[in-house]
């Protein structure tokens, strides 16, 4: 529904990033709820929890150890139960390469980490408006395409 | 003869809602505190029939003023963008001003204050997705479709799209196209 807010779960290795991305989120307008995993194949159990309610978007960093970015998003993408989570690249590479190598396997955001706190937090309240523009206005995701 | 009658007018109420909603066929959960949620979507023929039904009750459906002019917003720009015949020639201030009866300063206010992007953008918004069909499509050159959503020049729509989506219309293209030849093997 319209008035409920955006859950996100990031899956990140890094205890840094993961927390800068939670402290990020709480200066925005738009509300959110966020949680975090560590790895790709934590990510999966949870979403895979009948108890989880799934979140609107997921943010991927691309290099994780035991289940990495690239596989996490295979999996995810290979299970209709899925289809509406908005899935987000959240890597320092930026290669156009792994742009479109991971666009083609069905993620809709690609965004290269930024470097301080201020640009993170610009990119994020963007990348949260734009998605609210397609969870209520019923906009297509399958061609929901975005990079920063 | 007279008898006394004692109500419970909760629960008189809940059966009337759960009885109308199952009327209209409609899957919910009524939640309590007035407030029912709908577990499917709910077409606008549905939502007139089962708000009529409740009317002789003297139960309404409450609905945010806000809420709905901005859908009405929407609606007029998606209608002003895919449409073609709709306003070609008119300033999208002027042509939603005219169409929803209020001035585009008020307009322009409340849309910012509840959706958390300007009309303008939206309008970009839906542009971009309407050229993104169309290149889905592929019946139409970029040119073409410049043409069509009335862009000064493709140069102008190609700009707009890569500031707006990130990246060019022909990786869009490419991007889309992999991931069909990819769906294709499955």
């Amino acid at each position: 529904m319209q008035h409920d807010s955006i859950l996100i779960t990031l899956a990140d290795d890094d205890e840094d990033d993961r927390l800068f991305f939670i402290d990020a989120f709480e200066e925005l307008k738009i509300n959110t709820v966020v949680n975090t995993v560590n790895n790709g194949r934590e990510l999966l159990n949870y979403i895979n929890d009948p108890e989880t309610i799934l979140p609107n978007i997921i943010f991927l960093d691309l290099n994780m150890p035991i289940l990495n970015g690239i596989e996490s998003l295979k999996e995810i993408k290979q299970n209709e139960r899925f289809k509406d989570i908005v899935i987000a690249i959240y890597s320092t590479s930026s290669s156009d390469q792994d742009v479109e190598d991971t666009f083609v396997l069905g993620a809709n955001i690609y965004i290269k980490k930024p470097s301080n706190f201020d640009s993170l937090k610009k990119v994020l309240s963007e990348i949260v408006t734009i998605n609210w523009q397609y969870h209520t206005s019923g906009l297509n995701k399958d061609t929901f395409l975005l990079r920063l | 003869m007279r008898i006394f009658i004692k109500f419970d007018f909760n629960n008189t109420c809940k059966k009337i809602l759960e009885e109308k909603l199952e009327e209209c066929q409609i899957k919910h959960r009524i939640l309590g505190f007035g407030e029912v949620e709908f577990l499917e979507k709910v077409s606008t023929e549905k939502m007139d029939l089962f708000s009529k039904s409740l009317d002789r009750y003297g139960i309404e459906i409450v609905e945010n003023q806000k809420t709905i002019l901005i859908q009405k917003i929407k609606d007029a720009i998606v209608d002003m963008v895919f449409n073609e015949d709709s306003a070609v020639n008119v300033k999208s201030s002027v042509y939603l001003s005219e169409k929803l009866n209020h001035s585009y300063g008020y307009l322009s206010n409340i849309f910012s204050e509840v959706t958390y992007t300007s009309i303008e953008n939206f309008i970009i918004l839906q542009k971009i997705e309407y050229t993104k069909q169309l290149i889905i499509n592929n019946q139409l050159s970029l040119t073409e479709i410049a043409f069509k959503l009335n862009y000064s020049s493709v140069a102008h729509l190609s700009s707009q799209f890569k500031n707006t989506t990130g990246i060019t219309p022909s990786a869009f293209q490419r991007i889309i196209n992999k991931r069909r030849e990819i769906a294709s093997k499955k």
